[in-house]
């Protein structure tokens, strides 16, 4: 059970903009529920998540878009507390990632 | 090769962790752990009466000896009365293992008999949790909560497994070693020299220590430090015990409930060393002007703890301690005269005022004859209310771990399973259980498990027939609107504990109080002692909550004013 936490140096922040979190996760069944449940009892906004497996599935890759930067240094300082975060990355809100999927995320 | 099922697997490893008592209550779904268990030489197992009691016991344990703590409980019903015990440790850091029996995986989400979703409901309130999908998982699994459990903060860890993985089969060549704890330490030599540096610049430097420093036993490296820089020193509910309450420095617990003395200290103070704190409202009052004119020095454990509430000047992650006895040398001795004068002024114009001091009948006179016939060994448990803040603000506590209180999550029933924990980690020491009686009926039925361990439990009821600490919120701030924290109803605590088959005393009838607290503290194995207190002796001075800490009630000198 080993864990590999590498912490990278959050952004400075953008004036009230938002963040996308890039994190490697052990991929079981409860990792989601770990994750989003830090969020809603921490009261951190989460605006949309997104979750694969990688590699031979052991791993997952987790993508996060947060808005607001206020609470980033405790939103990441709390996740890698997480027993099944093993990495969390800090990328600016231009990360392409969720742009990209916004064609399937239309109409109302 | 070894060949066993899940639930001997279990048993093995456990003991190979040196557990030496489980505390839970068997069931449908954790069938085989017990019967497993029944093979064992080396884990005794007590029978809790209620897995919340269960789940105390072993937090007893845990919180006097520092080691991680067991106890088990079934499926369902038994899963989630144990919740209130995790959650409570969860937020104290308290290292318990609590082993659920699930179902069978095949009836997982079927809603069978006795289904919850176990795991879904611990994820808040552990430190970590995991459900258990195959026999051979926990090699991996059981070493790990153990490491989770005791590694940096410490925190419950919850392990649910299915009951077809209890029996399932499973051949391995080499038993798992107990895993290495990490080190923490996220500072340099630098942040060290600087908070030196700050110290030793500092004109009213205040200590301030948490529950965090027992966990790192570092009340040692706190008291060198303060002393050979002549720091006063306050402490969190569950810093008690970490300088001594006798000490020339130390200024008692800060906070909603504190001396005036301390809390008027912490105002005046330009840096604040804070070690193994975290901020709790009920410690700082309202944040904003807690410490206004302060720098900040934060040791923590916990990275997350650091800039939560209160921006820290300088942190420094890692172990108390070990931070503590760095800082040591580069910390110069000094008098600090001027600032010791000053403490001694603010104690002398507004100290603490105890009414009934010497009379056993009082709450304050109770607790002080308790200690005068209680050793250094004697631990302390309280419950949640009144009789716990007292305790907290008069009992001379001599060292860490001798308090065993439920801070964070403030668990009424909290102390009598606690006390018998503590007394089965410790069977040669007398634990006193202070108590209240709304606390006490919220655990009651432990009793049973007092008497039939023969716990040398000493449980002091202060029976004020009232929610007391709700009624005196009523009191101040709903216009003395008392609803529905006067029992209309009273209980004959005596005679329930003569029930239960336990020695009991009624300090209301005795001629002689000093004398039945002396037979009651001097009886060996458990004991009830009934002690009548008033309605309206209330918790002085108080802080409203959400005010700051200066905005104090009550306990005014005014033999000085």
């Amino acid at each position: 059970m080993q864990t590999l936490k590498e912490s990278y140096p959050c952004q400075p922040s953008a004036a009230a903009g938002q963040k996308v979190l890039e994190l490697t996760v052990n991929n079981h069944p409860g990792v989601m529920s770990h994750i989003c449940g830090l969020f809603s009892r921490r009261a951190f906004n989460m605006e949309g998540i997104l979750c694969m497996p990688i590699g031979d599935g052991k791993l997952s890759r987790i993508w996060i878009q947060i808005a607001g930067t206020s609470q980033l240094d405790q939103i990441v300082k709390q996740l890698e507390k997480l027993e099944d975060v093993r990495t969390v990355v800090s990328h600016p809100a231009e990360h392409e990632v969720f742009a990209k999927l916004e064609e399937y995320f239309q109409g109302s | 090769m070894n060949k066993m099922n899940g639930a001997q697997l279990t048993i093995k490893l456990l003991e190979r962790f040196g557990v030496g008592i489980i505390a839970g209550i068997p069931g449908g779904s954790n069938l085989p752990l017990y019967d497993a268990l029944s093979h064992s030489t080396t884990i005794r197992h007590v029978l809790a009466r209620h897995e919340q009691g269960a789940g105390f016991i072993a937090q007893g344990m845990a919180r006097s000896s520092g080691r991680p703590a067991v106890c088990f409980a079934t499926s369902g019903p038994g899963a989630t009365n144990v919740m209130t015990a995790l959650a409570d440790a969860k937020l104290d850091s308290i290292p318990i293992i609590c082993i659920t029996g699930q179902v069978p995986q095949s009836l997982i989400g079927t809603d069978a008999f006795q289904e919850i979703d176990t795991y879904g409901m611990s994820i808040p309130i552990t430190k970590h949790n995991f459900l258990v999908r195959s026999a051979r998982e926990l090699l991996e699994v059981i070493p790990a909560a153990f490491r989770i459990a005791s590694e940096g903060r410490p925190g419950p860890v919850l392990i649910d497994i299915p009951k077809d993985v209890q029996l399932e089969m499973v051949e391995f060549a080499d038993w798992p070693a107990m895993p290495q704890r990490e080190c923490v330490k996220q500072y340099r030599k630098q942040d060290i020299e600087q908070a030196a540096a700050m110290i030793n610049a500092a004109e009213r430097p205040i200590l301030f220590l948490g529950g965090g420093i027992r966990h790192g036993n570092a009340h040692d490296a706190a008291i060198r430090l303060a002393e050979k820089n002549n720091l006063p020193t306050t402490m969190t509910l569950l810093g008690l015990g970490s300088m001594p309450t006798e000490h020339p420095l130390a200024l008692g617990m800060l906070g909603m409930h504190a001396a005036r003395y301390t809390n008027l200290a912490m105002e005046e103070c330009d840096l604040l060393l804070v070690a193994g704190a975290r901020f709790d409202d009920r410690a700082t009052g309202k944040i904003a002007e807690f410490c206004p004119g302060a720098k900040i020095i934060h040791i923590d454990i916990d990275p997350g703890e650091i800039n939560k509430l209160r921006t820290a000047h300088l942190q420094l992650v890692g172990d108390a301690g070990s931070v503590l006895a760095e800082l040591l040398p580069q910390v110069e001795s000094k008098s600090r005269q001027d600032w010791l004068n000053r403490m001694a002024f603010l104690k002398k114009e507004n100290s603490f005022i105890i009414e009934g001091a010497d009379d056993p009948r009082m709450p304050y006179g109770l607790i002080r004859q308790i200690a005068a016939l209680a050793d250094h060994e004697t631990l302390i448990a309280t419950d949640v209310g009144k009789h716990q803040m007292w305790v907290a603000q008069t009992y001379p506590f001599c060292r860490p771990r001798q308090l065993l209180t439920s801070g964070g999550l403030g668990t009424m029933g909290f102390g009598l399973p606690a006390a018998i924990g503590a007394s089965l980690a410790h069977p040669q020491r007398t634990v006193v259980c202070f108590s209240g009686d709304g606390s006490i009926l919220m655990n009651i039925q432990e009793l049973a498990t007092a008497v039939e361990q023969r716990a040398n439990v000493k449980i002091f009821v202060l029976d004020n027939t009232s929610l007391g600490l709700v009624r005196q919120q009523q009191n101040l701030f709903f216009g003395k609107q008392y609803f529905a924290s006067e029992y209309q109803h009273h209980v004959d605590f005596v005679t329930i504990a003569r029930g239960f088959g336990m020695q009991a005393f009624a300090l209301g009838a005795s001629d002689d109080p000093v004398a039945t607290l002396t037979e009651a503290m001097q009886t060996r194995g458990p004991c009830l002692v009934h002690v009548p207190i008033g309605r309206n002796e209330e918790v002085y001075p108080m802080v409203p909550p959400g005010a700051a800490n200066k905005e104090m009630i009550g306990g005014e000198n005014h033999a000085n004013a």
